[in-house]
């Protein structure tokens, strides 16, 4: 070993490699023990991701299956007998023609379209006579007359024919085909009679009843009359259009700040002072940003209520903090030999800043920005507080529309009184939350990788 | 390692040329008068004079420390970008104050070019370095004004023909002797009159060592150069004035052939016997 051609005074060769050896059996130890604990670390981290992901996934998947019915609706003219829609040449002027039209709506609004529901299932399993019309209407999602109707709105000429129609069986349905209800319960504890249930297994054997993928999940907004058709576009569009507010405001005033504080602000005590504000706002609860919120864009600037542009300047505010810490980390980062060669060329500062700092640091600052927004996404304390709570059962056509976003959506359903049907539903959403998080993250790494490259 | 560079240099240019030359009686391009230079509340130059020769080259030697650097950078103002630094006295440039508040330090810059210690190629391509300084300063009417700059400017430092074909690389790909002729070629891009030099090989191996002070050789005949240089043999062989500089006094300064053969004081004998540094 090369120690023992080291000249140390007064030890032999050999002495001396006895003590070398000595201390290198302790350091070696310590080394062991310090891996051991840092896999450790990162097997328990590992370990609780994992239990996450396991859970949530075995918990949601079930929602992302859905049992449909498959019926044969007959468009009974005995049911219907709100005679033919107005035609335009009967009357004689438009206003003539729109209020018989206005008229017949009304007249087919009013009709009980759950007979033919009613009818098509009694035709799905003749066998069964015994059932009451109450009982067996559990059985579909109760939107399905909604359904039949708007089919025969949009295409009168149905009138007398008989259709195949899917529509989506009710939640308890589903809890009872999928098992999420104990099947061993007595008829007291179970939220179908006990003729439905039979019904439903039959269903199932004939085909009637038949699994398929959740669409609608994707396609339909939160509903609390019709359960099993509750889904998630609302808060999708909703989160989309904070997204969107929080980039278009965020990035740009974070950026221009952060530049101006790390290049061009004199250091002084003002500066300092400033700085350590922002750094403490990056601490702030995030719920408190909610209270600041509703007291400045609401109660004073009068801004409408549960409206994405609110709940997006409230999360903009939130993100601002991160972005400026992350963009002056990353320009204080960018060597000062680049600054100098810009300088000594006789770029002006914001030459400097624009044509080399920027640039080599742009990789890091749209990290931090993707970064920030996926976490602003995920928040939901503060929405509570702007209203974003409320339950919304349509798509925002604007962020100035009422609206709830997806974190919140996972909020209420989780709150949700049919719990055997919306824990797993909340799972799902949970899922498109997480996989919405993890494709940002993933572009943030695309994009950093492909403009790093490319320095 | 400066034994080798001695050994190179002596290698590749056996026969230096013998101009003859007495940095005295060239027209002074830069006069400094008692500069001084405060770093917050420490001082690092103390009453720096000086005059620097036109198309010269004037090295500044000495032990680290002695604020050779530091007055290097006062001739281009490039101390204005350090938090915290002062400088009195006063420097003039063609005898124009270069403190002048009337003058744009932008335009300093433009006359008084830079190489740094390390090499600080922008990471661009090698045509976009040498082009950027034209370009901030809007010297170039045309697209081929520019292209006419960028491989002027390449084969007089020396770069040319070895990059030729892959001016749209990055220059931060090159070799540290390339990269460091890159940002030569960089600062002649902008037509400087004087170009400072800051160490300019003590990042560089003894091979681009030697090509760098033959190109310094070669530039001096169109620009004035000031170098700063830890080695004494490179002042010794690239400069015609040297100045000594200690403890941020600026202790001797002269013909170079006279302060390495008969320094006047013990201080400069010191150092140049390796003494002291």
């Amino acid at each position: 070993m090369a120690t023992e051609t080291l000249p140390v005074a007064g030890l032999a060769g050999r002495d001396r490699t006895r003590m070398v050896r000595a201390t290198l059996r302790r350091r070696h130890l310590n080394e062991a023990i310090f891996r051991g604990l840092g896999m450790a670390a990162i097997v328990v981290a590992l370990g609780f991701v994992a239990l996450l992901f396991v859970d949530v996934v075995r918990k949601g998947a079930p929602a992302f299956v859905q049992s449909n019915l498959h019926l044969a609706v007959t468009f009974d003219p005995a049911v219907i007998d709100v005679g033919p829609a107005p035609a335009r040449a009967a009357f004689g002027s438009d206003a003539e023609f729109g209020a018989a039209n206005v008229k017949w709506q009304r007249d087919v609004a009013l009709l009980n379209w759950n007979r033919l529901v009613e009818a098509a299932l009694r035709k799905a399993a003749p066998e069964v006579a015994d059932i009451p019309a109450r009982e067996l209407l559990t059985i579909p999602e109760t939107d399905a007359r909604h359904r039949i109707r708007e089919m025969f709105v949009a295409d009168p000429s149905l009138l007398g024919q008989t259709v195949e129609v899917d529509v989506l069986a009710s939640a308890n349905a589903d809890n009872w085909i999928k098992g999420n209800i104990d099947r061993s319960l007595g008829d007291r504890q179970q939220q179908l009679s006990p003729a439905a249930r039979g019904l439903i297994d039959r269903f199932v054997q004939n085909g009637t009843i038949s699994s398929g993928f959740a669409w609608t999940l994707f396609t339909e907004v939160d509903s609390r009359s019709a359960p099993a058709s509750a889904g998630l576009l609302g808060a999708f569009v909703g989160s989309l259009y904070m997204m969107m507010i929080v980039i278009a405001l965020a990035v740009p005033i974070g950026v221009a700040a952060a530049i101006y504080l790390e290049e061009f602000a004199p250091k002084s005590r003002l500066t300092d002072l400033i700085e350590v504000n922002i750094n403490n706002l990056a601490a702030v609860p995030s719920i408190v940003f909610g209270l600041l919120g509703a007291a400045a864009f609401i109660n004073y600037m009068h801004l409408p209520i549960s409206a994405p542009l609110v709940g997006g300047l409230v999360l903009t505010l939130m993100t601002l903090p991160t972005i400026i810490i992350a963009t002056r980390g990353a320009l204080l980062g960018v060597s000062p030999a680049l600054r100098q060669a810009a300088l000594g060329m006789g770029a002006s500062k914001t030459q400097m800043v624009f044509h080399h700092v920027l640039p080599v640091t742009f990789p890091s600052i749209l990290t931090a920005t993707i970064l920030g927004v996926a976490h602003a996404l995920g928040e939901t304390a503060p929405l509570l507080l702007i209203g974003m709570k409320a339950f919304v059962a349509q798509v925002p056509a604007t962020p100035l529309d009422q609206a709830t976003a997806l974190p919140v959506q996972i909020y209420l359903w989780q709150g949700n009184e049919n719990r055997n049907f919306f824990e797993p539903r909340t799972a799902a959403a949970i899922i498109v939350l997480l996989g919405m998080m993890i494709v940002l993250n993933g572009i943030a790494v695309f994009l950093r990788t492909r403009l790093e490259r490319r320095a | 390692m400066d034994a080798t560079v001695g050994q190179i240099k002596t290698m590749t240019t056996d026969t230096p040329r013998s101009r003859p030359f007495d940095p005295l009686t060239r027209p002074i391009r830069i006069e400094a008068r008692d500069v001084t230079v405060h770093y917050g509340a420490k001082q690092a130059l103390f009453g720096i004079s000086i005059d620097i020769p036109d198309r010269a080259v004037t090295s500044f030697i000495g032990p680290s420390g002695c604020g050779k650097s530091t007055f290097l950078r006062c001739i281009n103002r490039m101390n204005d970008t350090i938090e915290g630094a002062r400088v009195g006295g006063k420097i003039t440039l063609d005898k124009e104050d270069i403190n002048n508040p009337a003058l744009d330090v932008v335009e300093l810059r433009a006359r008084i070019g830079m190489v740094f210690q390390k090499p600080n190629p922008f990471p661009k391509s090698i045509y976009e370095n040498v082009a950027y300084g034209p370009k901030i300063h809007g010297l170039a009417r045309s697209k081929s004004d520019m292209d006419e700059i960028v491989i002027s400017s390449l084969r007089r430092a020396g770069l040319f023909e070895e990059v030729k074909d892959r001016l749209n690389e990055p220059g931060t790909g090159l070799s540290g002797g390339q990269q460091q002729r890159l940002c030569i070629a960089r600062a002649i891009a902008v037509g400087p009159e004087v170009i400072l030099m800051d160490e300019p090989c003590s990042a560089l191996d003894p091979i681009a060592t030697a090509v760098i002070e033959e190109l310094i050789d070669e530039l001096r005949e169109n620009y004035t150069i000031v170098i700063v240089t830890h080695s004494m043999q490179q002042a010794a062989r690239v400069s015609q004035k040297t100045a000594f500089f200690h403890l941020g006094k600026l202790i001797e300064e002269g013909v170079t052939e006279a302060i390495f053969t008969n320094p006047a004081h013990k201080q400069t004998q010191d150092y140049i016997m390796g003494r002291i540094g």
